[in-house]
């Protein structure tokens, strides 16, 4: 039976003003999100009225009726778009998972000549991100031959810094004596990193995943990418509504639309993040 | 005696044998370097290979048509004497960095730890609650509610109160911009160290507190000080690193908002600054000096934190 930890040094008075205070800030965190939910569902007449309102008076929902009409006007058909977004989406995130893992496995588990130093340079690539680096990127990219195809979106995130750090860290979990057990009765490498380590380290994937995913949903307008037929729905979202206000109702159903997937993807798989978060600490 | 002698290594430099024995277990780890093969040929390329690439071109003049030429220095120097605007660049990201890196760092700190205090029900609404801004990444909401017109949700309803008697044009006016986009990079600034940190307060070993307050650890301030963060380190330092790099990289989030550029580029940052050239004026050799700089002053921002926080309740 789990022991029930007594509760030290904590007043009510604390606690009461704790949660009050959080819920305050917790309403300015959500306000946006609520305004752009409730916006989505006003008809025209209620976007431009004063004095403006977070929810409205008549829920209607045109707005979202529009949208679908919208899309199956589009130039290029709308599953096109959606299907897009999904192989950028599956084929980057199951490369990250498979580049990350094996690569993490030979460092996290073992010890050879160049370990520490692939390591201290792994964790030294945390320290400043892809945006920055956009230019010589692109021009790397360029000689590579990816520009104009999905693989520019795809294959950088096989080789992000963060997602080998996070999976690395939560390996370190597994006794360094299981594999090397392992080892000694016979087990090969792949063996091993198939049957042991793999399964154990099933939220640190999903972790993955998910990051990958809200990366990879969002990137919409890239610079890598001019063909119609490979862009993104996060793209053709934005250009539905880049018409400007004549759109404004349909913009706040696209806005909602957009926030949806990654907030209900982070909800199902919360409790395996925070494992694996738990595990992302820098030693030493 | 006879026999230590017959055992004793044949005489050998001592580097000659060091490399010998690396190279004998490099060579019986051989799978393992094929393990991370695919990994870090793409790291090399696609990460190692950008800076060496922007340290490179950040010598030269290049305009993409003609081929680079080297100028030495030139790049760095027009920067700080013949740029006016990098200097409004580099101030506005110095501010944002000082202000999310730090500023973002405590809230995160500071909501993880109080959220921590809930039920595990509560405490995992309130995560998606404070978490969910970084998540939805809309931008977009906040140019309605800052709108110019009456129309928008903060005009119109100070309006209504009559705390101002004309409607206040947020994004374009040059005294609000700054502001306003301080406190919409703030809203967001609860990122992956937030989520972090959640998760190390709940790995904390409860034991502890018990044992803290025998000692005389007498609320939950000191409680947090002398026992929560000392144990957290790991997480504190890599929750640094992650505010760091993001505060650093303030520029899409800003054109989102006010436009690109904004008004009489009030809050020009590096990263588009950086843009502006490379993207729109092709002077790819100034961009990638910009690069250099940018890069440079995040890694050695991080590398100085890290050091700091080493510190922390010792």
């Amino acid at each position: 039976m789990a022991r029930r930890y007594k509760k030290v040094n904590r007043s009510l008075g604390g606690d009461i003003a704790t949660v009050l205070f959080l819920l305050l800030i917790g309403a300015f965190m959500v306000l946006p999100m609520l305004y752009a939910i409730g916006s989505s569902f006003k008809p025209n007449d209620e976007l431009f009225r004063f004095p403006p309102t977070i929810f409205p008076q008549n829920w209607v929902t045109t707005n979202y009726t529009d949208l679908f009409v919208l899309m199956n006007t589009s130039w290029v058909p709308f599953t096109r778009y959606f299907f897009n977004t999904l192989f950028i989406t599956a084929a980057g995130t199951i490369g990250q998972i498979v580049c990350c893992s094996l690569c993490a496995f030979a460092l996290s588990l073992h010890r050879f000549p160049g370990n520490r130093f692939i390591t201290k340079l792994i964790e030294l690539a945390l320290m400043f991100n892809g945006a920055v680096l956009w230019i010589p990127s692109y021009m790397i990219m360029s000689s590579l031959g990816f520009i104009n195809t999905q693989w520019a979106l795809i294959v950088p995130v096989f080789s992000s810094a963060m997602g080998l750090h996070l999976i690395r860290s939560f390996m370190t979990q597994i006794p360094m004596a299981v594999v090397e057990a392992a080892r000694v009765d016979g087990a090969s490498h792949l063996r091993v990193f198939w049957s042991i380590v793999m399964p154990n380290i099933k939220s640190a994937w999903l972790t993955l995943m998910i990051f990958a995913v809200q990366g990879l949903w969002n990137a919409g307008a890239s610079i890598y990418i001019q063909s119609e037929s490979l862009k993104t729905i996060a793209y053709a979202l934005q250009q539905i509504i880049s018409v400007g206000i004549a759109r404004a109702g349909v913009g706040n159903a696209v806005t909602v639309v957009m926030m949806a997937v990654p907030i209900v993807m982070f909800v199902i798989s919360q409790s395996n993040i925070i494992e694996t978060m738990a595990t992302s600490g820098m030693k030493d | 005696m006879t026999n230590e002698t017959q055992f004793a290594p044949k005489k050998q430099s001592f580097l000659g044998h060091y490399m010998k024995t690396k190279l004998r277990e490099a060579w019986n780890n051989k799978v393992l370097y094929l393990f991370m093969l695919p990994f870090m040929a793409l790291f090399i390329t696609l990460t190692v290979l950008p800076v060496i690439t922007a340290i490179y071109y950040g010598f030269t003049y290049f305009n993409i048509l003609e081929a680079p030429k080297f100028i030495f220095w030139d790049n760095y120097v027009r920067m700080f004497i013949a740029d006016d605007l990098f200097m409004t660049a580099f101030r506005n990201t110095m501010l944002f960095a000082v202000i999310l890196g730090p500023g973002g760092y405590i809230l995160s700190l500071f909501f993880a730890w109080l959220i921590n205090e809930l039920s595990p029900k509560v405490r995992a609404v309130l995560t998606l609650v404070y978490y969910a801004p970084t998540l939805a990444n809309v931008y977009v909401v906040w140019k309605l509610i800052f709108s110019s017109d009456t129309y928008g949700l903060l005009n119109g309803n100070l309006l209504k109160l009559g705390l101002i008697t004309q409607n206040i044009r947020w994004l374009e006016d040059v005294t609000y911009i700054v502001p306003c986009c301080i406190i919409v990079l703030l809203w967001s600034s609860l990122g992956v160290s937030f989520l972090t940190f959640i998760a190390g307060f709940q790995n904390v070993d409860r034991t502890l507190f018990e044992a803290g307050a025998l000692d005389g650890v007498k609320n939950r301030w000191q409680e947090l000080w002398y026992i929560t963060l000392p144990y957290m380190r790991p997480q504190m330092l890599f929750g640094a690193i992650m505010s760091i790099t993001s505060a650093f990289s303030v520029g899409d989030q800003i054109t989102a908002l006010a436009g690109y550029p904004t008004q009489d580029y009030v809050a020009h940052t590096l990263l588009l600054h950086i843009q502006d050239y490379g993207g729109s004026r092709m002077e790819m050799g100034y961009a990638c000096a910009l690069t250099t700089v940018l890069f440079f002053l995040m890694v050695i921002c991080n590398k100085l934190i890290q050091k700091i926080i080493y510190k922390v309740g010792e």
